[in-house]
């Protein structure tokens, strides 16, 4: 059993899939997916224990060996994400089935189930495989069942943004096709290790440039990359609020895990840094990400518009984080990803019940809910506190890992920008303190979110303080992670 | 013993906690047994560092008490107390819970020893006091508190790339001794320069404090710039500039507080004036100049907040404070009247009271080490607080011509902190070996020998005798309805309005320009539309996602280029 977690970990998301659609039943259903989605992190947490004490774990699947067959490769890093996903799935599952009702037509809830647990696979998927074909493969799984939760929404522009999502997203998916198609020509093979063992022998040569090309900027659409994100905002507006609220914390996150992969264990550091000025076009990219959405964000009038925006900020941080290109930059991403992944699951939970309770999240209609409905107000301010960066929450641990990483490098003007950047999200995330503090209520009274979305939003928002005070599991596990990928590169 | 080694922070932060779950007698009995109780745990602490734990590979220092900071330590929990007894007739959770949490950072900064924490509670400072502003519930106090907010925060965010710089080079986050060697010593000493209100970065708080509530005020003149003082005084003693920043201090509010006709805010102008007799202590820096300047800021909180106190009375019982509209009030408020006096001649340093045993020990610490020209501007500076903090204030507040307001004293509670602080005032200057014996170093100084009080009484009488003078010539600035235009101006109208013209130039450039070349592109598109009726629907229509692919193909094409280039 032990020795099989890795495929267990993929496969029990997609067999559960299909089981969904026998049950008939709503509640039994959301109850099968909550129960799955929990052994998928039950396993995880598992897989990660194990790697942190053995090392590698290399499974092959069905028994043929490595560079013929496929491989599941878990090292440190996939594990901390696959933590991550399978973590935040099931606890923004918890909310699922009262949230739903109200957003989502009642003869689909079963498919929002199914779609659900195969965006979940796609997820893991892409994480733990070793193969770069298979990363293709559950790309497209993830992606497809995605384009269709998102249509779920209940506004009609749902349609479109999905619609939208769709196109860039295939074209990403299809780069990233390209890529791994024009590797396999140059090396005739498609294992992630035996690639990056044979990728330097022809690192000279153009097809390969142009695959690193095709597969970077595949990646950084789904990443949502300035300038690649102007399908991001809308797909997480329109969206069903849980769907917002799992993709928000999870899917970008998958693509940052992809792009460290590629960079880091495929193409090699030397290639990715050297070879091409990565640095420098990251940089710029991540800053001018960081300082257009953020102002972006500050003029948007619907909450999810906004916090989207800030989403694209945040990874503008990571990015900034990826392209130092240092142990502790890397180290500083890691801790971002898994705390960006608290908070804005946080948020957006705390904003799925604000749509339950009040319908819309437009930021008029917020106002005085700080006193209507003081539980989800506060988690929403205690997000925001952190996605600013302030102390005692996960925010500022993950900052300071970023600003000593600059300051290791001497990058002191970049680390100022960094920290004007926090000061623009004390901008937006205070236009929402005081809509909801400081005006009176206008409309019906409104009661505060029921139990179901409570639990599961303050678990997150503990959490997010719990990691900023104690951070010595999610400090140790990025490290290690960091430093396994400077090793392997190395 | 048996107690735990609680960090004095923890205790007030409870407390806010349980003021907001109490009501009524219960919430005021333990409003007031929190700094009582968390005093007497004080009392008993030693010396020492007392709680320390790893956090990011550093390490931190929450709760470190040595000489130095269990004075602040000290005079914090009595500011707090009497603060607390002021306001207990008040009926206003934000106000109590925010005054709580805002007494427990500044013991909570006062009390760390490394600059992660100081950091934190910096904020937390800053966070937790703009409430007290606010809770006035007007426009203007609204304005002025985000003013504050703003600028406090920015000294804080100052503070904390003063310490990443610190931390880069020194590899440690102790609070202790830094000095002006370095980029990080230049910083951090901006940050603490504008939480203690240095010229220029000084008008947060002639603008935000006199916007405060009534006992909002008292609380924010005991806290904020004095927590500054102390960490200036940690880190850096012995600065020579800080001297001169500091003489600037005293002398320049006074000619503001002159003219100035809200008398809180001739309060806090000399509140400057009396930081900046600190800041010469500290940069001074020998035993007995830093002894003067923390001995003086424990003196200053006492009598500093007695004198808001009054005045606070004045406004909560009449609903007026500028000087043109009150006088008189002697009469119905004599316990008020009293009670100012003895503030007022506390910082104007009478022999017998508070101000005169410390303020003396900077002066002489001036004198010793020959900054004569720094003595001669502190002297000025001293008859100029006489003058318009102990006599411009009583005066035209309870004598002057008679406004004809019958106002009665204020409430018993309000009567009883100002005696205690009175009470204080009046025993440390009898009795100052009790204060020295608190001091960071002994120096054995005795403040009354006879060219002190000589010299001090006569400064004081010829000052007096020039508001005589002066008054009865009619020399002396009226007391007007006017706004008085301090550094602030900067930066509320002259950039405003600057940048409100600039703009206005390239908003109108802009918009030619876009005209312009709206207009070509009708002309061509009408041309064209006459050309071919598909091209013009292609032109007009939206494409969102075909842009978005567009972009898709430049940022492939960048990456190409720049790879197939090198």
């Amino acid at each position: 059993m032990i020795a099989h977690l890795p495929i267990l970990q993929v496969i029990i998301p997609l067999m559960a899939a299909p089981i969904c659609l026998m049950l008939k039943r709503t509640q039994l259903v959301w109850l099968f997916s909550l129960l799955t989605s929990g052994l998928a992190f039950a396993v995880s947490v598992l897989l990660l224990q194990q790697v942190m004490t053995s090392g590698l774990i290399s499974y092959e699947l069905g028994g043929w060996q490595a560079p013929w067959g496929i491989e599941y490769r878990i090292d440190k890093l996939n594990a901390f994400l696959l933590l991550i996903i399978s973590g935040i799935s099931t606890i923004v599952l918890f909310a699922a089935q009262t949230s739903i009702e109200k957003e989502i037509p009642k003869d689909k809830h079963i498919y929002f189930y199914v779609l659900y647990l195969l965006s979940l696979t796609g997820m893991l998927g892409i994480v733990a495989t070793g193969d770069a074909f298979n990363v293709f493969v559950f790309l497209e799984i993830s992606s497809l069942s995605a384009y269709a939760l998102i249509a779920m929404g209940k506004n009609k522009q749902a349609l479109w943004a999905s619609y939208q999502y769709l196109i860039m997203g295939t074209i990403g998916a299809t780069f990233i096709l390209i890529g791994i198609g024009l590797m396999y020509q140059m090396t005739g093979t498609l294992n992630m290790y035996d690639l990056s063992q044979r990728l330097p022998e022809v690192a000279q040569s153009r097809t390969v440039f142009a695959a690193f090309a095709f597969v970077i900027v595949g990646v950084c659409l789904k990443l949502a990359l300035f300038p690649l994100h102007l399908w991001l905002p809308n797909a997480y507006a329109y969206a069903p609020s849980i769907v917002t609220a799992f993709f928000a914390a999870t899917a970008t996150k998958v693509a940052i895990y992809l792009l460290i992969r590629f960079t880091f264990s495929v193409f090699g550091l030397s290639f990715s840094f050297t070879t091409i000025p990565l640095q420098t076009l990251f940089m710029a990219l991540g800053l001018i990400g960081i300082f257009v959405a953020s102002f972006a964000a500050i003029f948007q009038s619907n909450i999810k518009h906004l916090f989207a925006y800030s989403s694209i900020a945040q990874i503008g941080y990571m990015i900034v984080g990826f392209s130092i290109s240092s142990v502790t930059g890397l180290t500083a991403t890691l801790l971002h990803l898994f705390n960006h992944a608290l908070m804005k699951s946080a948020i957006f939970l705390a904003l799925a019940a604000v749509v339950f309770r009040v319908g819309n999240v437009q930021l008029n209609s917020l106002r005085g809910l700080g006193r209507q409905m003081p539980l989800t107000m506060a988690a929403i301010v205690l997000g925001g506190l952190s996605l600013i960066g302030v102390p005692l929450t996960v925010g500022f641990v993950s900052k300071w890992y970023l600003l000593i990483a600059l300051v290791e490098q001497g990058w002191w003007p970049v680390a100022g920008l960094i920290l004007l950047g926090s000061m623009l999200a004390v901008a937006y995330v205070w236009r929402i303190v005081e809509v909801a503090y400081f005006k009176e209520p206008v409309g019906p009274p409104i009661k505060e979110a029921p139990m179901s979305f409570l639990v599961p939003i303050w678990a997150l928002v503990i959490a997010n303080i719990y990691f900023g005070i104690d951070t010595r599991i999610s400090v140790q596990v990025a490290e290690a992670a960091a430093q396994s990928l400077f090793g392997v590169s190395l | 013993m048996w107690m735990i080694e609680l960090p004095p922070f923890i205790p007030f932060f409870i407390g806010a906690i349980i003021l907001l779950l109490t009501r009524g007698i219960l919430r005021s009995a333990v409003m007031l047994a929190i700094p009582i109780v968390s005093a007497m745990h004080l009392w008993m602490i030693p010396e020492g560092i007392h709680l320390q734990f790893i956090f990011l590979d550093y390490q931190l220092t929450p709760y470190r008490v040595d000489k130095l900071s269990i004075m602040f330590g000290y005079v914090f929990h009595i500011a707090a107390l009497i603060g607390i007894i002021y306001s207990l007739h008040l009926r206003d959770t934000m106000q109590q819970v925010s005054a709580m949490l805002y007494a427990g950072s500044a013991l909570g900064a006062v009390f760390a020893g490394d600059l992660l924490t100081l950091f934190i509670f910096w904020e937390l400072l800053a966070f937790t006091s703009v409430f007290l502003i606010w809770a006035r519930r007007t426009q203007r106090s609204y304005d002025a508190g985000m003013r504050y907010l703003i600028i406090q925060v920015l000294s804080g965010v100052i503070l904390l790339v003063g310490t990443l710089f610190y931390v880069s080079e020194n590899n440690t986050l102790e609070f202790g001794y830094i000095g002006l060697d370095s980029v990080a010593g230049w910083l951090i000493l901006i940050a603490f320069g504008i939480k203690c209100a240095f010229p220029i970065a000084h008008n947060w708080l002639t603008d935000a404090y006199p916007e405060a509530t009534v006992t909002g005020t008292v609380f924010l003149s005991a806290f904020t710039t004095k927590v500054a003082v102390y960490a200036l005084a940690r880190a850096y003693p012995g600065a020579e500039i800080l001297v001169y920043i500091g003489a600037a201090m005293t002398c320049f509010p006074i000619f503001f507080a002159v003219i100035e006709n809200d008398l809180r805010r001739v309060l806090a102008y000399s509140l400057i004036n009396q930081v900046g007799f600190m800041v010469v202590g500290i940069g001074i820096g020998t035993a007995l100049a830093i002894n003067g300047a923390v001995s003086h800021a424990f003196n200053d909180v006492i009598f500093k907040g007695l004198l808001f106190m009054s005045m606070g009375a004045v406004l909560h019982m009449t609903g007026r404070i500028n000087g043109s509209d009150l006088g008189g009030l002697y009469k119905t408020m004599p316990k008020t009247t009293i009670l100012c006096i003895v503030g007022a001649a506390s910082i104007s340093a009478f022999p017998l009271f508070s101000g005169f045993v410390s303020k003396s020990m900077v002066m002489s610490a001036a004198l010793e080490e020959g900054f004569d020209w720094i003595w001669l501007m502190l002297l000025f500076a001293s008859a100029g607080v006489f003058h318009h903090a102990g006599i411009k204030i009583p005066y035209f507040a309870f004598f002057a011509h008679d406004s004809g307001i019958r106002a009665s004293d204020p409430p018993n509670n309000m009567l009883l902190a100002m005696a205690i602080a009175a009470a204080l005032c009046i025993a440390i200057g009898i009795y100052p070996q009790a204060l020295y014996s608190l001091l960071p170093y002994n120096t054995g100084y005795n403040p009354y020998d006879a060219t002190h009080v000589l010299a001090q009484t006569q400064l004081l009488f010829f000052s007096a005798l020039a508001f005589v003078w002066l008054n009865i010539k009619g020399l002396y600035p009226p007391e007007l309805r006017s706004t008085n235009l301090d550094f602030d101006w900067i930066y509320r109208r002259a950039v405003p309005s600057a940048l409100q013209q600039m703009f206005s130039v390239i908003w109108q450039a802009d918009r030619a320009l876009r005209e312009s070349i709206k207009l070509r592109l009708k002309i061509y598109l009408s041309y064209f539309a006459g050309k071919n009726d598909r091209l013009s629907v292609l032109l007009s229509r939206n494409y969102p996602s075909g842009s978005m692919a567009m972009w898709v193909a430049v940022v492939l094409a960048t990456y190409l280029l720049l790879s197939f280039i090198q």
